[in-house]
């Protein structure tokens, strides 16, 4: 087998198991970069791998799936948005307990579709031109449409982030909100919006899961990627093109323990199974030691903001 | 007129009142959202709920099936709720009961004819020391760099699964079974005593002495009191010349080796050797139930037992067909209500004209 042959595949293999991921850690950047963190990625991917996997088989058309699992994501945000800015929960439990409801709620919904498959999962549509491409094309260019979203996604979020003043503002919201306030910015409005987007997109890291990747239902589906998405943004130091290399990444190590149980390698399939979350523990000390403590966390992330309290 | 909005004010001291009426209130709530859920589904809530209730703290049998669930959820909310203390977030009990259940079967398998005065407890502090230093792995990057304990613990719970069923279809496959993926069976003297007859076991008393440690050691000792400093505020902490990362490794280790307990327990008292999923996630409903308790040991061990009566009773519907997962479901919801109320514990609401003048205590 030549180097080509081995690495053309396992490359295309790594961005389609980092995609889910990829939606959901940029949806937690979004959500962190506003000052919230959700550690209920879990479970709003649950929600949206259910919810989109129910929408589809009943519609028979999955983007009606992702539209659903966009609602559920959201929806579940919201519950979260409400709880820590209006009634000033505490982040990490509340995010602790949408996981949990998630992960129940989504086993609850979902019993009567294990084992059921999809009419019509998202298809491999190969992209014109620039499928042909050697070596790039088939890495990148002959995926499903959500993978192409994916990449327009990063595009989008960076330059909104960096080159808009909505994304100037959003930056701010969770470094300083107070100053956001005293501009006349509301600050709890658009903290409200940005935790709704961030479990939108959530969502659609789920509903990758249940239409494009298995794609069918399985109960816990998601198997921990939430919490690698939310490891994620870490790893990015909130910045979504770091995002991106970050997933394919993670998407890469999973790719390859499967390969490797493919070709027959004498190693445990539950030690190949153990590679990514290991690899998340690893690479997350490595990168926040390197910053020696200063990381590049915004300011008032998981602090509920609070007029009279500054 | 004058619009009317609401104003929160902080209350110095937490109100004592609403620590209880909150969490009773909360379950009430959830009960109430969940048969919303329920009947829009096509269930019937009340026969549900009925199922649920009588299966589980109805009958003597079902009161003893909850309160063997609710052992192991004493032991690894005790776990959390030291780690929670400090605001150190050990979502990591799940894991660290698989570890505690590892370290304690390998006494037994490797060592089988010792008498019970030594296996016994020769499997606790083993038990204890595999959770803890499980634990510990976390705990060390979080005392150095401040690595986010939340998703090292969480991501060590995979890990540690996956381990122990590496070790029951691999190594420590039991060569006489029949292929199924288990341990040999623990000999009589690495079993636990049970009590009343029934599968209630001496886990129980664990559970019991730890609480009552855990109070008195909040309530009267030093190390208690820098503890709920450190939580509080970590500069202040510092101010007063604690030191933060030995507490981070300490509390740590600690918390770890309690889930640890709670995993010898489960293979010594009540499954009798080490197979795959000894743990229906205990360690992520003992969260809850710490939470729920407001992270006192001795509430703690009350709410365990409510939580172990809603599995039981979650197991029990699957025969009408309504999948276990509502008792999930359900925590999940307690747990939304109890956070959405804590802002009445916490602060005092007043309602106010726009103009800013006050029209109501």
């Amino acid at each position: 087998m030549s180097i080509q042959e081995f690495l053309i595949p396992l490359l295309a293999a790594a961005i389609i198991a980092g995609t889910p991921i990829l939606f959901a850690a940029l949806g937690e950047l979004i959500t962190e970069r506003a000052g919230i963190i959700n550690l209920g990625v879990e479970g709003i991917m649950l929600m949206g791998a259910v919810s989109g996997f129910m929408a589809a088989v009943s519609t028979g058309n999955p983007w009606i799936g992702l539209l659903a699992a966009m609602l559920a994501g959201g929806a579940l945000s919201l519950v979260h948005a409400f709880l820590t800015i209006t009634l000033r929960a505490n982040q990490v439990v509340t995010g602790l307990a949408l996981t949990i409801f998630g992960t129940g709620f989504s086993g609850y919904l979902g019993k009567a579709y294990i084992g059921i498959p999809v009419p019509k999962p998202f298809a491999v549509t190969p992209l014109g031109p620039l499928a042909d491409i050697p070596f790039i094309g088939p890495v990148f260019f002959q995926h499903d449409v959500l993978v192409y979203i994916s990449y327009v996604l990063v595009i989008v979020i960076w330059y909104f982030l960096y080159h808009t003043r909505p994304g100037l503002n959003l930056r701010a919201l969770g470094e300083n909100p107070a100053a956001m306030d005293a501009l006349g910015i509301n600050v709890f409005r658009l903290r409200y919006l940005y935790v709704v987007i961030g479990g939108m997109l959530g969502g659609v890291g789920g509903a990758y899961l249940s239409l494009a990747y298995a794609p069918s239902w399985l109960e816990n589906m998601t198997a921990g990627r939430g919490w690698i998405a939310v490891a994620l943004v870490i790893f990015a130091l909130w910045n979504p093109w770091r995002a991106l290399m970050g997933a394919y990444l993670f998407g890469g190590i999973d790719a390859l323990g499967f390969r490797l149980q493919v070709m027959g390698v004498q190693v445990s399939p539950f030690i190949l199974k153990m590679l990514p979350y290991l690899f998340t523990v690893l690479i997350l000390v490595i990168v926040v030691a390197r910053q020696k403590g200063r990381l590049a966390t915004p300011g008032a992330l998981g602090l509920p903001y609070d007029r009279e309290e500054r | 007129m004058d619009r009317l909005t609401f104003k929160l004010e902080k209350r110095l001291t937490p109100s004592p009142v609403m620590v209880f009426i909150i969490p009773l209130v909360s379950v009430l709530l959830a009960l109430l959202l969940g048969a919303i859920f329920l009947s829009l589904t096509g269930q019937k809530p009340i026969a549900v709920y009925t199922i649920m209730f009588t299966d589980s703290l109805g009958s003597k049998y079902g009161l003893t099936e909850t309160i063997v669930k609710a052992i192991p959820l004493m032991l690894t909310g005790l776990g959390v709720s030291l780690a929670f203390k400090m605001k150190l977030w050990n979502i990591g009990a799940e894991g660290q009961l698989y570890m505690g259940a590892m370290g304690a079967t390998w006494l037994p398998l490797n060592f089988p004819t010792l008498p019970g005065y030594i296996m016994i407890p020769g499997m606790i502090v083993l038990g204890m020391l595999a959770g803890g230093l499980w634990a510990l792995l976390t705990a060390i990057p979080r005392a150095i760099w401040k690595v986010n304990e939340i998703i090292t613990t969480l991501m060590l719970n995979y890990v540690a699964i996956l381990w122990v069923d590496f070790l029951v279809f691999g190594p420590w496959r039991d060569p006489k079974g029949s292929n199924f993926p288990l341990t040999a069976a623990f000999p009589d003297a690495a079993r636990l005593p049970g009590l009343f007859n029934s599968r209630i076991h001496a886990g129980l008393f664990f559970a019991f002495a730890l609480a009552i440690i855990l109070a008195i050691v909040y309530k009267y000792s030093r190390w208690g009191y820098s503890i709920n400093v450190i939580g509080s505020s970590e500069r202040a902490a510092s101010y007063a010349g604690m030191n933060i990362k030995r507490n981070i490794l300490l509390v740590m280790f600690i918390s770890g080796a309690i889930s640890g307990l709670a995993g010898m327990a489960e293979v010594s008292g009540i499954i009798g050797k080490l197979q795959h999923g000894i743990s229906s996630g205990y360690g992520y409903t003992a969260i809850i139930v710490a939470w729920l308790s407001k992270l006192n040991p001795l509430a703690i061990l009350i709410v365990s037992v409510l939580f172990g009566a809603l599995q039981v009773g979650g197991y029990a519907v699957q025969v009408v067909g309504v999948p276990a997962a509502v008792a999930t479901m359900l925590q999940g919801m307690i747990l939304f209500f109890v956070l959405g109320g804590e802002i009445f514990t916490n602060y005092r609401i007043r309602l106010v004209s726009k103009k800013g003048e006050e029209l109501r205590k």
